[in-house]
């Protein structure tokens, strides 16, 4: 006799039928009756007519019926209000029955009944219960009030019970205790700012008392609640994070991973000198690792906050690389998160092995698994320099299986590879062209081509591979004809005789056939440079492109610092902030997994930051192509009757000035005489751009102008005002005083030379000490001669980085001779080290994440700029004007926070993290470099740039 | 917390829905339709699902998928252990956990589920507790129910509900007071080509099975407690004392529970028990190919490696096999391309083997991956990582129990690479 027979009747009348068996005197056949109607009820059918009946079964003695009949009624209540009404006396008198069990099973139905008549009913026995004697009553009447809260709000507020609940915090019982946090987290979800959960370090104690007391579940509510605290001192955090370290041991994982959350946030309190410290980092490894030998489910939410946890505190499971070597039979789910971690474990100590098990997966069946282990490789030959060699031998041998995928994903990591040692591994070109053919996806085929483009020199046939692509440009998907447009350019910079017709075709194929405004822009802007000026053209195109970063896929450090705070959550499964899912949950669309880190590095083209620095050289036009240019930009750039600006949607100009930057400015220019309609339109814009970008512009737009937008407003870089360097009195009646500036790329020591003695002055010369960054004279001092007495004259003397390197205290410091036709003079004298700060020294902002996060905290140094009145953004312009790039800018808490960075001369990348308070004229800095020593005088050059 | 519960059978039809809060449409689990139609095996369906207004956190056991609705944050963890645990119980009411198990018990199902959960806040979900309030079906208790009319529902509060010691009811009586402790050692690892080991952990946990009268209190010492670095408890171990003294002190709960798990990584050394002599070779251009495979015994201590069952997933191209096997019994499946070889125990003086040839599709290229080796093996009266118990003590109580260790090894998830 089993309850699949109440499966069985479908007859018509089976609900006629049931009604009779529900209103007959037996009650073994009501109980019956009740169980078939409930049966019906899970299988979802419609058995709410029944609703009297049932309900008419409630008042008895027979727990089991009872139950049951309050199972029917959750269900229906909300479809029947006025019925339910016919239950609440039942209700009533059930909270005041001797029985705990029946008291706590009333209340606990009735708040579960989402009828707003019945909750006016509920608010009585609730308090009452709320304060019962016995503790189970207790704890499911705090649950309740969580109940009634959800149905209205109000209600809960003005009975006074979120008082009554905060108190239960306090309870004798570690259950009550445990359901109470519980009920007030989700209430306090919906209440963001409401301070329901203000911890005191006496709640916190009770808290803690009742951790060690209550069941598995409680404990995850108790210790996600203890995350929300912040401790006062380190004290208190070790003492708390003692107190949670015996829960790692849990057998539910759950519990786990709450209490590392806890400990992971706190840890960040503790001293790291402490020998504490050091004990709990390996207290975490064990636990951590153990959730891995759960369910596939299990690892699977273990495995993504695993991967949060190793990007902050890669210490933790620096030597449990091998628990993520992947068994072929894991679900694919959990293989790709074990893969994802393998490589950011992956260092120089264990790449060998690491490298081994990557070409073991990459011979698996699931296709999916395997691109994401051939991409792995690429990405290891990236992260660990000294095993680019082997990644890249690994990668030729998966070539030669000739398995198609595996080719295309190999091909495409290659690419990166060479972007990161750029002319290292050109040998392996002759055996990727061999696979030209094969390559049928979109990604693999614009690898191929930009390897193409990018080393046609050392390709006989380069024009011969390429023209083959050509044939079918119009099929091919956006990607790969943009690639193929920039790498035939190269190949025509490259080699301009044999491929000029080549060039001309794709020129036209890509701005007069294509539809694709990205495309037809790029096109045109190739056009333009070549026909103005090839010079210009091939400073552009074959500008040396900055190498990418190791970790283009770092979560940002921001974030990751959010989500550590929310282990063990959706937030951390998703790898998003909360504030995506507190209110997103309703409107947002979640339809699929954010995409996987690892796409991003190589969906950005390698071309977008070909663009470097764009030099003023002679112009020397071809004539027919400029006149068909100019015209064909005269028609689709001047709008046929507006007079005002054109609307900053235009797709030519975006195109323009992301591919081009602040090389615009001088590009055009010497063009408006040529074209005046090009020149009114083009003229226009920048003064208007600016202000409307910077209003309802959001997102991708704010990034292809970048913060300040390097068009409309350049600002001179800092001169420092000029210093008597050489006193007349020193140096037999020669003054110099002098200054150093840095214009249009150049640096340069400006000088005045007065004569204060009383004969005439001649045969000048001048030479540099060894000095930090090998300062040397490009030229000779050339002073005009005579000199004569009482004569003043200014000097430029164009320098250069190329000279001998000594460090020098201060490092800024410059000891320099000067000699005359009287006497050689010695002085010494400090440069800006701002001059230093080259035009390219912008870092994309993948790198700059990376890097920061790679340069060790050590070399941080932070410093106070006092008494600065500009803004965020005024200060990011006057910056830029001295080279000081503004990459990134973030607004929290009406703190505005400028990501910097800037190169010196000698290719040292300083990093710099300003922060800005609206009305607070001081501002902190924080740098980070590789070289700490550059810092002082760093900072030194943003003082005196922000305040002059 | 959890929203709602879908149980979805393998054909895909939501046989069980239970709502905890407000009634959530079935539709929602269309989305989880979709991604089970994306994934190729049944085990691949990501366990995490957004949807537009809820998530959809899964596990799939017994060939059923437990589905849950969760509506806001809510730990992830915390939804699936419930999920196991809900499994678990419902294994412990009914023997199985089946489509048809879960419709015969349909009424006892929603109770359950009623019992473990309010709100969405888990209530009860030690089964000692569960069963007070809920009486297991037995055939027995189904007839007195029938006949008496009495119900299968406690009425009492449950004692062990807010003791301190809630895993252990109160007023237990035996009349054979005995402790039985299994420690089961798991060995999962990946053995290379040449038959090196490429990683080797053993998980084990301690399962006891604890009839004692009264409140008994146990001690439990271990002779090489060291071993036992990363360990998770039941509740009823003191933590304290485990820190201290490495003894294992605690009041059981009764009946069958996990003690304790633990897992011995792959840092230490981990003896492997068995090696596999393998040859499977494809030759280009012939439709043949050759597979050889023997297996022997290596550090078993002296004990009987039982129960082999050697399987593997043949590549896509090989039509059928002829083979020979030493001892055993060989199946291939041509349209899963899976071969199982049930083996029996090893004697290390006549090693098991399997020889013979696999036909391949005629004209077909040379597969490219290499099948894995898959073996499941059991060696009693032996603890792989070398663990023993020291001694187990009684307190509290006066009567004296019988007491047992057993130890078992036996393959996790064990591979060999070829």
């Amino acid at each position: 006799m089993t309850d699949s027979k109440y499966f069985t009747t479908t007859k018509k009348g089976e609900i006629f039928e049931l009604k009779a068996e529900l209103n007959s005197d037996k009650k073994e056949k009501k109980k019956e009756a009740v169980k078939k109607v409930i049966a019906s009820m899970t299988v979802g059918k419609d058995v709410s007519a029944l609703f009297p009946d049932v309900v008419n079964c409630m008042q008895t003695d027979n727990l089991e019926l009872k139950k049951l009949v309050y199972l029917y009624l959750m269900n229906y209540a909300k479809s029947q209000p006025d019925m339910a009404i016919m239950a609440v006396n039942t209700f009533v008198k059930d909270c005041e029955d001797p029985n705990p069990l029946i008291r706590a099973l009333a209340v606990r139905t009735m708040g579960c009944i989402r009828v707003d008549k019945i909750t006016e009913y509920l608010c009585e026995p609730l308090r009452k219960c709320l304060k019962d004697e016995d503790p189970y009553v207790r704890k499911t009447a705090a649950v309740c009030v969580a109940k009634l809260h959800d149905i209205n709000a109000q209600l809960v507020e003005d009975q006074g019970f979120l008082d009554t609940l905060k108190d239960l915090i306090s309870d004798s019982n570690p259950m009550v205790v445990a359901n109470a946090v519980a009920a007030l987290s989700e209430i306090a979800e919906s209440h963001p700012n409401s301070n329901l959960l203000d911890l005191n370090p006496q709640s916190i104690n009770k808290l803690l008392t009742a951790l060690n007391e209550c069941t598995e579940w409680g404990q995850i509510f108790i210790l996600d609640c203890l995350a929300n605290y912040t401790p006062r001192d380190d004290r208190e955090s070790q003492s708390i994070c003692e107190r949670v370290t015996p829960r790692l041991s849990h057998a539910n994982s759950a519990v786990v991973l709450s209490a590392v959350k806890v400990l992971m946030k706190f840890m960040e309190m503790l001293p790291k000198d402490l020998d504490y410290y050091g004990t709990l980092l390996k207290k975490l490894a064990p636990p951590l690792v153990t959730l891995l030998s759960a369910e596939p489910e299990l690892q699977y939410v273990a495995l993504r906050n695993i991967n949060l946890i190793v990007q902050k505190r890669p210490e933790i499971l620096k030597h449990e690389m091998k628990v993520f070597f992947v068994k072929y039979n894991d679900p694919i789910y959990v293989k790709l998160e074990k893969l994802d971690i393998m490589i950011r474990l992956a260092s120089q100590a264990n790449i060998a092995q690491v490298l081994a098990e990557l070409k073991e997966y990459a011979t698996e069946v699931d296709v999916d698994f395997v691109r994401k282990a051939v991409r792995a490789i690429g990405r290891c030959a990236i992260k660990v320099e000294q095993s680019a060699e082997r990644c890249v031998s690994t990668l030729l041998d998966l070539i030669q299986t000739k398995v198609n995928y595996v080719v295309q994903e190999a091909i495409v990591v290659i690419k990166d590879i060479f972007r990161k040692y750029p002319n290292k591994y050109e040998s392996v070109i002759a055996t990727l062209c061999e696979n030209l053919d094969s390559l049928d996806e979109p990604e693999a085929r614009a690898a191929m081509i930009w390897i193409v483009g990018e080393y046609a020199e050392r390709i006989d046939n380069a024009d011969e591979l390429l023209e083959s692509f050509l044939e079918g440009f119009h099929d091919e998907s956006t990607q790969v004809q943009l690639q193929l447009l920039t790498a035939i350019v190269k190949l025509f910079l490259k080699k301009p005789t044999e491929t000029q017709e080549l060039v001309q075709q794709v020129l036209s194929l890509a701005t007069q056939d294509s539809d694709n405004p990205d495309l037809r822009d790029r096109g045109y802007i190739y056009w333009r440079l070549l026909s103005t000026d090839p010079v210009a053209a091939k400073e552009v195109v074959l500008a040396e492109k900055p190498l990418i970063s190791e970790e283009t896929d770092l979560i940002e450090p921001t974030l990751l610092e959010e989500l550590i705070c929310h282990i063990g959550t959706l937030a951390s499964v998703y790898h998003k902030p909360p504030s995506a899912f507190v209110e997103g949950s309703r409107g947002v669309q979640h339809k699929r997994l954010p995409a996987r880190a690892g796409s991003g590095e190589s969906a950005e083209s390698p071309d977008t930051v070909s663009t470097g620095g764009v030099s003023e050289a002679p112009p020397a036009v071809i004539p027919s192509q400029g006149d068909l240019l100019g015209d064909l930009l005269n028609l689709d750039l001047t709008p046929p009757t507006t007079t005002g600006p054109p609307p900053p949607t235009s797709s030519m100009q975006m195109g323009a000035m992301d591919l081009l930057g602040g090389g615009l400015d001088s590009l055009l220019g010497g063009d408006i005489g040529g074209s005046p309609a090009m020149g009114a339109s083009f003229g226009a814009p920048p003064a208007v751009m600016p202000g409307s970008f910077n209003a309802p512009v959001s997102g991708g737009l704010s990034d292809l102008f970048d913060l300040g937008g390097g068009v409309g407003m350049p600002m001179g870089a800092y001169v420092p005002p000029k210093t008597v360097w050489l006193p007349a009195m020193k140096a037999k009646g020669l003054e110099i005083s002098g200054t150093f500036a840095r214009r249009s790329g150049v640096v340069q020591m400006e000088m005045t030379l007065t004569n204060k003695a009383m004969s005439v002055m001649g045969d000048f010369a001048i030479q540099f000490n060894r000095n930090s960054f090998g300062l040397a004279p490009a030229g000779p001092l050339q002073v005009l001669t005579p000199f004569t007495p009482n004569q003043s004259i200014e000097v430029t003397l164009p320098l250069n980085t190329v000279g001998p390197v000594m460090k020098m205290e201060p490092l800024n410091n410059l000891q320099v001779a000067v000699k005359n036709n009287i006497d050689v003079f010695y002085f010494s004298c400090q440069y800006p080290i701002s001059m230093l700060f080259v035009e390219d020294g912008k870092m994309e902002r993948q790198v700059f994440l990376a890097t920061w996060k790679d340069i060790p905290n050590d070399n941080e140094s932070q410093f106070q700029i006092k008494d600065c009145h500009l803004n965020s953004d005024a200060a990011s312009n006057k910056l830029q004007g001295s080279n000081i790039f503004t990459i990134a800018k973030r607004t929290v808490d009406g703190q505005d926070m400028l990501y910097q960075s800037m190169k010196l001369t000698n290719g040292i990348w300083i990093l710099a993290e300003l922060k800005v308070q609206a009305g607070n004229p001081n501002y902190t800095i924080s740098l980070k470099c590789r070289a700490p020593e550059v810092a002082q005088s760093v900072f030194q050059s943003y003082e005196a740039v922000l305040k002059n | 917390m959890i929203h709602s519960l879908f149980l979805v059978n393998a054909s895909g039809d939501i046989f069980l829905e239970k709502h905890w809060k407000s009634v959530v449409s079935r539709s929602v689990c269309d989305y989880f339709f979709e991604a089970q139609e994306r994934a190729t095996e049944p085990e691949n369906v990501p366990p995490v699902i957004p949807t537009p207004h809820h998530y959809l956190i899964s596990v799939l056991r017994h060939r059923i998928y437990f589905v849950a609705v969760i509506q806001s944050e809510v730990p992830p963890l915390f939804v699936i252990e419930f999920l196991h645990r809900v499994v678990d119980t419902f294994q412990d009411y009914f023997g199985v956990c089946t489509e048809a198990a879960i419709k015969d018990n349909v009424v006892v199902v929603y109770e359950l589920l009623e019992e473990m959960l309010d709100n969405g806040f888990p209530l009860a979900t030690e089964s000692n507790i569960l069963k007070e309030l809920i009486k297991p079906p037995t055939i027995l208790r189904t007839m007195v129910n029938t006949i008496t009319g009495s119900t299968n529902v406690g009425e009492q509060l449950p004692t062990g509900q807010l003791s301190v010691v809630p895993w252990r009811r109160t007023g237990v009586k035996y009349t054979n007071n005995e402790a039985y402790f299994d420690v089961v050692e798991e060995i999962d690892a990946i053995i290379d080509k040449s038959g090196s080991t490429i990683t080797a952990e053993i998980q084990g946990v301690i399962d006891a099975c604890v009839k004692l009268t009264g409140m008994p209190d146990l001690t439990l010492s271990f002779m090489n407690p060291r071993l036992l670095d990363d360990v998770s408890f039941h509740p009823c171990v003191r933590f304290k004392r485990w820190e201290a003294e490495r003894i294992l002190s605690f009041i059981p709960p009764d009946g069958n529970f996990r003690l304790l798990s633990y897992h011995v990584s792959s840092q230490n050394l981990v003896a492997i028990p068995v090696y596999v002599k393998h040859n499977i070779t494809f030759r280009e251009g012939s439709s043949q190919g050759r597979f050889d495979l023997t297996l022997g015994p290596k550090q078993t201590m002296g004990k009987a490696v039982e129960s082999v069952l050697v399987s593997s997933q043949l590549p896509r191209g090989v039509l059928n096999t002829n083979l020979n096997p030493s001892q055993g019994t060989y199946t291939f499946d041509p349209v899963t391309k899976l071969l199982t070889w049930d083996v029996g125990k090893i004697n290390p003086q006549k090693l098991p083997s399997l020889k013979g040839s696999m036909s391949l599709q005629a004209g077909a290229s040379k597969p490219d991956e290499n099948p894995t080796i898959n073996i499941q093996f059991k060696i009693q009266q032996m603890a792989i990582s070398g663990l023993k118990v020291n001694r187990l003590d009684m307190y509290g109580e006066k009567y004296k129990p019988f007491k047992g260790i057993k130890y078992m090894t036996k393959a996790g998830k064990f591979q060999v690479r070829t």
